[in-house]
C-alpha cells in the first residue's frame, strides 16, 4: 500500500540522502565555513553563559553553593516561584484549551479579535503588563482606595505576581493548541456525536488524545516562562525579601549586594530548570514526531 | 425510518444553500441525493443528521418531529467523506466507541461490546484488521470502519456524505457494489450524496437531483436518465448535446441552420434549447437539403464496437467559442459517410427534447 511505498522512498528531508548525492552536495568549504559560524555561536553565546553560571556557582566550593540555596531568603525565593507557577500554569491550562476549543471548533463574531488578543502578552513588553496590574490595583489604581479599606493586598504581594505570572504566560498552550486543532478539524468531534457522545465525551475521548502532544509541550513551555519571568513580576513585586521576592528577582538583588557566588547558586537552579525543560521538551517533540510518523505512513 | 424535509432553506453569509426544499423519503431504501458541486446536497444531509441547522422549515424523521431534536437524539449514523476515524484509537476501539460513549444504564458490557464490534468487523470483512491503526489501513478499508462504526449504534437512517469520493477509480466501483449488497442484506434507510452520476445511477433505488438549492427531479435511476424532467436534468445527466435557438414553424433555427423539431404545435419565436444524447444525433452529408446544424469533424475515437465523433459548430452563431459536439455511431457508418478530420457535415436527431429557454420547462 501507499505506506510501503513511502517507507522505501527516501526521505527528502533527510540531511544525509542530500548530502551523499553528488548533484546536490556543496563544495567542502562551504560546509566547513557554515559549520564554523554556527557552531562559534552556539558556544559563545549559549554555551560559555551556561558553563559560566555554573562555574561561578561553585566557585567557593560547595558549603558556599548550599548554603545560598537554604538560606531562609531563597527558600521563601523558590517557595514563591513555584507558587506562581503552580497556580498559573492550571489556570493557563484550563483557560489554553478552553480558548483553543472555542477558536477552532465553533464560528463566532469577533474570533479573529480573539485570536489576535491571545498574542497580546507576547507583544507587550512584560514591565508594561506588570504595569498595567499596577495601576489597577495599586494604591493609586482604579481599585487601589476600595481594595485599601477592605484589606486585600494584590500589588507588592502575592496575588500581584500570580497575575502578573498568568498574564505573562498565557499565551504558551493555546498557540501550542490552535494551529494543531484548525488543522485537525471538526470531523472527528462531528462523528463521536452523530455515534452518541455528549460534548464532554467527545472533547475527553476524541479532541483530548488528538492533542495531547501539543498540550504538553505548551505546558512546559508555560511553566518554564512561569518560572522564569522577571520584568511583569518585578513591577508588582515590591521586592520584599522573603516575602515577595520570586527566584529571578531574588538573583538580582543578590548580585546587586555583590553576593556572587549566592546570586549564581540561584541562577543555576534556573538554568538546571531551563536544561530539564529542555530535555522533556525534546522527548515529547520526539514522541509526537513518532505519533505523526504513524499518522502519515498511511 | 422515513425522512420528511419540508421547506428547508439555509443560507451561508450571501450564499443561498438551499432555498425551499421539500422531499419525502420513504423507509427501507438507499437514495442518492445527486448535484454538481455547490448544489446544496452535503448541507442538507447535514441538517438531516442535525450537525447544521436550517434557518427555515422542519425535518420530520420516522413521522417525528426531530427540527429542534439534537443529534444524539436523532438515531441516524453519519459517514464522512475523509472518513473521520479517531487516529489515536485501534479500529476495534473506533467501532466500540458509540457502544461505550452510552449512559452507563444502556451500556452493554465487555463481552457484548466484543462481540458486537467483531460481528460488525464481519460484516466489512475487515476483522483481521481489528489491532490496527486507522493511519495502517487504504482508504477503501478505512471507509469500510467508518461505516461498521457508524452501524455499531444501529441507527435509524444511514447518510453517508461524499462516501466514496476521496477514493480512486477502481476501489470506487467495488466499493459501491459492496454498499449496495450491504443495503441489500441490512435494509436501512440510506442517503448517500455524491456528485458522480454513475455512482447515483447504478446505486441508488431513487436519486434526488439538486442543483443551486433546489431539488430538480426525484425518481428512479431509470427515470432519471431516460425521462429528464428539467434542463438542467437533461444536460447534467449523461452526455448531451445542446441546440439553442427559436421556433420557426416546424424547425428551430439555430443561427443560419434549421433543425426540425417534430413537434406540433409551437408558437413562433419561442426561445428554445434542444437537446439529444450522442446516440441520438445523427450525421448527415453536408450537401443533404437545408435541415440540420453545419458541423465539422474535430476528431474520431474508435474504441471497441462504437465510434465517437467530436464535432465543431461552425455556423454563424459560435463565431465566438467553438461549440463541440458528440455523435455515437458505428465504424461501419463511418466509412459509408467517409468521415475524417475537417470534415463538413450536418447534424440531426429524431428524438430531440425540447425545453423552454427561460422557464426551463419541459415543452417535449
Amino acid at each position: 500500500m501507499a505506506g510501503a511505498a513511502a517507507r522505501l522512498a527516501p526521505n527528502p528531508r533527510s540531511a544525509s540522502r542530500f548530502e551523499a548525492n553528488v548533484a546536490t552536495r556543496d563544495p567542502g568549504l562551504v560546509k566547513v565555513v557554515v559549520l564554523a559560524i554556527g557552531l562559534t555561536f552556539f558556544a559563545v553565546f549559549l554555551l560559555m553563559p551556561l558553563v559560566a553560571v555554573f562555574a561561578e556557582a561553585l566557585r567557593k566550593g560547595w558549603g558556599t553553593y548550599l548554603a545560598a540555596l537554604i538560606e531562609p531568603d531563597a527558600l521563601a525565593a523558590i517557595r514563591l516561584t513555584l507558587l506562581a507557577a503552580a497556580i498559573a500554569v492550571p489556570l493557563n491550562l484550563i483557560f489554553g484549551v478552553a480558548a483553543a476549543w472555542a477558536i477552532t471548533k465553533f464560528d463566532f463574531p469577533g474570533k479573529q479579535f480573539l485570536i489576535t488578543l491571545i498574542d497580546l502578552p507576547f507583544s507587550v513588553s512584560p514591565v508594561v503588563a506588570g504595569l498595567i496590574y499596577v495601576l489597577i490595583f495599586g494604591a493609586q489604581g482604579w481599585f487601589g482606595q476600595w481594595l485599601f479599606a477592605h484589606d486585600y493586598k494584590i500589588i507588592f504581594a502575592v496575588p500581584g505576581i500570580v497575575l502578573a505570572t498568568v498574564f505573562v504566560t498565557f499565551p504558551f498552550i493555546a498557540r501550542e493548541l490552535i494551529p494543531l486543532m484548525q488543522a485537525q478539524g471538526r470531523d472527528e468531534e462531528e462523528a463521536a456525536i452523530t455515534l452518541g457522545a455528549s460534548g464532554w465525551q467527545a472533547f475527553w475521548y476524541v479532541t483530548l488524545p488528538n492533542v495531547k502532544w501539543a498540550l504538553l509541550y505548551g505546558v512546559i513551555l508555560c511553566n518554564a516562562r512561569a518560572m522564569g519571568e522577571f520584568g511583569a513580576v518585578s513591577v508588582v513585586s515590591g521586592h520584599i525579601r522573603g516575602e515577595t521576592n520570586t527566584m529571578p528577582l531574588h538573583v538580582e538583588i543578590l548580585y546587586n549586594e555583590y553576593q556572587f557566588a549566592a546570586a549564581f547558586a540561584v541562577a543555576s537552579l534556573l538554568a538546571l530548570l531551563a536544561l530539564v525543560t529542555l530535555a522533556i521538551k525534546s522527548y515529547i517533540e520526539w514522541r509526537a514526531g513518532v505519533a505523526a510518523q504513524v499518522e502519515i505512513g498511511s | 425510518m422515513s425522512i420528511e424535509v419540508r421547506n428547508i432553506s439555509k443560507t451561508f453569509g450571501a450564499f443561498k444553500a438551499l432555498d425551499d426544499v421539500t422531499l419525502s423519503l420513504p423507509k427501507g431504501e438507499l437514495i442518492a441525493l445527486l448535484g454538481p458541486s455547490g448544489c446544496g446536497k452535503t448541507t442538507l444531509l447535514r441538517i438531516i443528521a442535525g450537525l447544521e441547522h436550517a434557518d427555515s422549515g422542519s425535518i420530520t424523521l420516522s413521522g417525528r418531529d426531530a427540527t429542534s431534536k439534537t443529534v444524539r437524539e436523532r438515531h441516524v449514523g453519519f459517514v464522512f467523506q475523509h472518513y473521520a476515524l479517531f487516529r489515536h484509537m485501534s479500529v476495534f476501539e473506533n467501532v466500540a466507541f458509540g457502544l461505550r460513549v452510552k449512559p452507563r444504564a444502556q451500556r452493554p458490557n465487555e463481552n457484548v461490546i466484543r462481540e458486537k464490534v467483531m460481528r460488525l468487523l464481519d460484516l466489512v470483512q475487515l476483522a483481521w484488521v481489528a489491532d490496527r491503526f486507522p493511519s495502517q489501513l487504504s482508504g477503501g478499508q478505512r471507509q469500510r470502519i467508518a461505516l461498521a462504526r457508524a452501524l455499531a449504534v444501529e441507527p435509524e437512517v444511514l447518510l453517508l456524505d461524499e462516501p466514496f469520493g476521496a477514493l480512486d477509480a477502481k476501489v470506487r466501483k467495488e466499493l459501491r457494489r459492496w454498499l449496495r449488497r450491504l443495503h441489500d442484506e441490512l435494509h436501512i434507510s440510506s442517503v448517500f450524496v455524491t456528485h458522480d452520476q454513475e455512482e447515483a445511477l447504478e446505486v441508488a433505488d431513487r436519486v434526488v437531483l439538486m442543483n443551486k438549492g433546489h431539488v430538480e427531479q426525484i425518481g428512479s435511476p431509470w427515470e432519471i436518465y431516460n425521462q429528464p424532467a428539467t434542463s438542467f436534468a437533461y444536460s447534467f445527466i449523461g452526455n448531451v448535446n445542446a441546440f439553442r435557438g427559436r421556433v420557426e414553424g416546424g424547425n428551430l433555427r439555430v443561427g443560419n441552420d434549421l433543425l426540425a423539431h417534430g413537434s406540433q404545435e409551437l408558437a413562433d419565436g419561442t426561445s428554445v434549447i434542444g437537446y439529444a444524447r450522442p446516440h441520438d444525433t445523427h450525421i448527415l452529408p453536408e450537401f443533404a437539403g437545408q435541415d440540420g446544424i453545419v458541423a465539422r469533424v474535430n476528431r474520431i475515437l474508435t474504441n471497441g464496437a462504437v465510434s465517437r465523433v467530436e464535432l465543431i459548430a461552425t455556423g454563424e452563431c459560435r463565431k465566438d467559442a467553438p461549440e463541440y459536439f458528440e455523435v455515437e455511431i458505428s465504424p461501419a457508418e463511418i466509412a459509408s459517410l467517409g468521415l475524417e478530420a475537417g470534415k463538413r457535415v450536418r447534424l440531426a436527431s429524431h428524438k430531440l427534447a425540447l425545453f423552454n429557454d427561460t422557464t426551463q420547462g419541459r415543452i417535449q
